[in-house]
């Protein structure tokens, strides 16, 4: 009995260290993608030509920390897609076991919220996994070099979820205007506090 | 019914409600205070109402508590829920719900600062649970749900 129960105790330390040891960081070369946007179309960050990075955002309709996050969402994307850093944003739930985020209601939420951006959704939720996103809402801040998309941040959007403090520490503007300035960011990862990912029941 | 044994019952079960009603702030330092007992394991699941997976979960924690209710394990659930929304969410959540393991929501400047804290390795997000044992030297991080069998299973192993 000691044996078995010691086994279980391994196998479940070693599902949380999986997790807790995958996905980018600050530094990392990100992959591409080809996804479906929400007016039909494939989406891939090669087809920005004149873009000098991306502000690429796991997030999603029923999650409310997404939810209380979403102003700030179309916000980076009114700030900073004309100065060569727009939003991306990528769905990665699966919508059976959580049809809030099916596709339609997906198509839905960006029209009646006006997204100025793609909201993508992530069918077999590979891009998800290799980028290594556990909750959302999630940020992946990638700069195109000539070695590919540095990804230069990850995590949370700000520090302030319920946006109660004003002198909140505010990680992607502040990156990204590092990176529009030529500097590195200071910070380069913070923790992304949300709902966990809805994968598909294996 | 007789009157003396339905104030008897009353009595009783007074305490009981007053429990179920009763989610108190709780800040890092006072959870660190309050899971350092060297002779007792503590098992501190993260959770918010709005967690699908937590709230599925949440009854297997109180029926460990229940099933050891003697034994020196205590089982504290801390919400994760905004702080404003104690009265208007945690409060009503803990009573529908029936909870009697001890209740709690974070108190914290932000999230991430708790997060880190708590545990480098915790991704942030939800649920998570925290397994700590002073005199075994046992600190351990799971992002997962856990069924009623895995949390004895912890129980029985971390004892």
């Amino acid at each position: 009995m000691k044996k078995l129960l010691l086994l279980m105790l391994t196998a479940v330390a070693a599902f949380a260290f999986k997790i807790a040891g995958s996905g980018y960081k600050a530094g990392d070369i990100a992959t591409d993608f080809k996804l479906k946007n929400v007016n039909g179309k494939i989406v891939s960050m090669a087809d920005y030509t004149s873009a000098k990075g991306f502000i690429v955002i796991f997030t999603c309709n029923h999650c409310p920390v997404a939810q209380a996050y979403e102003k700030r969402i179309m916000a980076l994307d009114a700030k900073y897609a004309s100065k060569g850093y727009p939003v991306i944003a990528i769905s990665p739930n699966d919508p059976v076991a959580e049809p809030v985020d099916s596709y339609a209601n997906m198509q839905k939420r960006a029209a009646e919220r006006n997204y100025t951006f793609p909201y993508l959704i992530d069918e077999t939720q590979n891009i998800t996994r290799v980028y290594g996103a556990q909750a959302t809402p999630t940020v992946y801040l990638l700069q195109k070099t000539a070695n590919g998309l540095v990804v230069q941040y990850t995590g949370a959007i700000d520090n302030d979820q319920p946006e109660a403090n004003a002198a909140r520490t505010r990680y992607v503007e502040n990156a990204v205007n590092a990176l529009l300035d030529n500097k590195k960011p200071e910070v380069t990862g913070s923790k992304a506090f949300g709902c966990r990912i809805v994968w598909k029941s294996s | 019914m007789k009157l003396k044994t339905l104030i008897f019952i009353l009595l009783l079960t007074l305490p009981l409600f007053k429990a179920i009603a009763q989610v108190r702030p709780l800040t890092y330092t006072e959870l660190k205070k309050r899971i350092s007992n060297p002779d007792t394991l503590y098992i501190v699941n993260f959770w918010a109402t709005w967690c699908s997976p937590c709230v599925k979960e949440l009854p297997n924690f109180d029926q460990l508590q229940r099933t050891y209710k003697d034994r020196p394990l205590k089982v504290l659930l801390v919400s994760m829920d905004i702080q404003s929304k104690l009265k208007t969410a945690v409060v009503p959540f803990v009573k529908s719900h029936k909870i009697l393991a001890s209740v709690y929501i974070a108190s914290r400047n932000n999230d991430q600062e708790l997060i880190d804290e708590i545990d480098k390795n915790w991704s942030g997000a939800l649920p998570a649970t925290l397994v700590v044992n002073a005199k075994k030297g046992v600190h351990r991080l799971y992002e997962k749900d856990f069924t009623y069998t895995e949390l004895n299973a912890i129980y029985q192993t971390n004892k």
